[in-house]
């Protein structure tokens, strides 16, 4: 089988492995490296459940390879704590009732992530278009939006207050 | 879904790239987003012993201004084409045309290339090359050529690119003072492919159109060029009569399938409502009309 080694940071952390070239991104993390943050739902490019953060963009981790994040800087979800303080989307998330069964909240929650690192005052609007890319099959959309809301308006605040 | 065993190569040069489309003929497939690609070699449909990844190549991507045209690396994003402010302002209907593609993070790896050489009648690049009466850079070995969108589709997963060509620009004639232009789609959901959607442009010179291109998708075995639709405005006032005369002979053009998205009928009509909806909004984006 060809393989290839690779070296890549994930959060914050250098990881170096040897990789079959076939091998998925989302397989690479959670069979060979055991992170099992983000998730596998429909492996077929859709639902979202797989979303990473790779140089600074959301992708979905089961399309595309591991050889393809060689040099690159990963973020998963468990990336986002800060030691045992939750980050503010996490925070949202839990005080909005952004989850029920939490199978799509990795995903979402990399993916709110990087749009409020975009754009940090999102209009409602704008949240729901940001994170169409990620399904919930159970919350209904509306905590979600909610929770992304409360993230970028503790942010702000905390940036305002410095 | 794993995808069969492939060697894997990521050349930082085009020259390299063509290299190795020459060496493996058949065997090779270029990966750019990967976002039909890896799909479908997922699905085993496709198996390419042999995968040359084209993003370590800078020369790839970018939108520049030169000589009147809009020239577009192939490897640049759908991300990057609705963030670019030269296209935002003198070819909005790509960018707008982008935000109806897929969702953010597909549109962070998809790529403006693989879209129109995928050869998928889905895909939403086709049509709206086709009524920008855009052109296509294929480089090989032996050379380049430049061949016309509107020569280049055949049919499904079938287009002029041949095994050892990498498609490197795309060549958008920048629209002339007086041109508007507008890409509508009918999707069952946010980041569907199109039900029917329709891709218009048109120039007015004193209330009269002078120009008008009319091209559809996912409505045909490939995207389609309605010339009889861009005739019936061409020379009117584009009253509401010529657009109904225009949205008829889109219908009468397109030749869609019965699949999940709809009926022959419904899909039909839809090309005839994207059509009217694209010319209207084309028309209300003339600067000074
Ligand atoms: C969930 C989802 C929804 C989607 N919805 C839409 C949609 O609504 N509309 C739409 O248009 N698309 C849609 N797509 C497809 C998406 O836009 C793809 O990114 C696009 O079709 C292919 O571009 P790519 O850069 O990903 O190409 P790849 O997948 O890398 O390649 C596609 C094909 O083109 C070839 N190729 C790519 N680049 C070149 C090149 N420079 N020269 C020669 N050959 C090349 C490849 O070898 C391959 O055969 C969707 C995809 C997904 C996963
Ligand atoms: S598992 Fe990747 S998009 Fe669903
Ligand atoms: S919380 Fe269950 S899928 Fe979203």
């Amino acid at each position: 089988m060809p393989s290839k080694k690779i070296s890549l940071t994930i959060n914050g952390e250098a990881v170096e492995a040897d990789v079959e070239a076939r091998m998925l991104l989302i397989h690479f993390l959670r069979e060979q490296l055991n992170i099992t943050g983000p998730h596998i739902g429909c492996e077929t490019s859709h639902c979202g459940a797989c979303t990473v953060d790779l140089d600074g963009k959301s992708v979905k981790a089961c399309t595309i390879f591991a050889v393809q994040a060689d040099g690159g800087e990963l973020l998963t979800v468990e990336g986002l704590a800060n030691g045992a303080e939750l980050h503010p989307l996490q925070e949202g998330f839990f005080q909005c009732h952004g989850l029920q069964c939490s199978f799509c909240t990795p995903g979402m929650l990399t993916r709110a992530y990087r749009l409020l690192q975009d754009n940090p005052n999102p209009s409602d609007e704008e949240i729901r278009m940001g994170l169409s890319g990620n399904l919930c099959r159970c919350t209904g959309y509306q905590n979600i939006v909610k929770a992304v809301r409360y993230a970028a308006d503790k942010i702000n605040q905390a940036e305002g207050a410095n | 879904m794993t995808p069969g065993v492939f060697e894997y190569h990521r050349p930082n040069k085009v020259e390299d790239v063509l290299a190795l489309l020459a060496e493996f003929g058949d065997d090779g497939k270029v990966l750019a987003g990967g976002h039909s690609l890896v799909p479908m070699m997922k699905l085993r449909l496709a198996e390419p012993a042999h995968i040359i990844d084209i993003n370590a190549i800078a020369s790839l991507r970018g939108i520049r201004e030169e000589e009147g045209m809009i020239v577009i690396g192939a490897a640049t994003t759908q991300a990057e084409i609705m963030g670019s402010d030269l296209l935002n302002e003198k070819c909005r209907i790509l960018p707008d045309a982008a935000a109806l593609i897929a969702d953010p993070q597909v549109r962070n790896c998809g790529t403006i290339g693989g879209n129109c050489a995928n050869g998928d009648p889905g895909n939403d690049d086709p049509a709206i090359m086709l009524a920008l009466n855009a052109s296509y850079t294929l480089q090989n070995q032996a050379g380049q050529r430049q061949i016309a969108a509107r020569e280049f589709y055949e049919a499904v997963y079938t287009t002029a690119l041949a095994e050892d060509e990498l498609l490197t620009e795309i060549h958008v004639p920048a629209p002339a003072k007086g041109t508007g232009m507008s890409y509508q789609k009918i999707k069952r959901k946010v980041g569907d492919y199109a039900i029917a959607a329709a891709a218009v442009t048109l120039s007015m010179s004193a209330g009269q159109c002078t120009d008008a291109a009319v091209a559809l998708t996912n409505v045909g075995d490939t995207a389609l060029l309605s010339l009889e639709a861009a005739e019936a405005i061409k020379g009117s006032a584009v009253d509401a009569r010529a657009i109904d005369r225009a949205a008829d002979a889109a219908m009468a053009d397109c030749e869609p399938v019965e699949d999940m998205r709809g009926t022959v009928e419904y899909r039909t009509a839809m090309v005839g409502e994207m059509t009217r909806r694209a010319i209207a909004e084309a028309l209300s984006r003339v600067a000074g009309s």
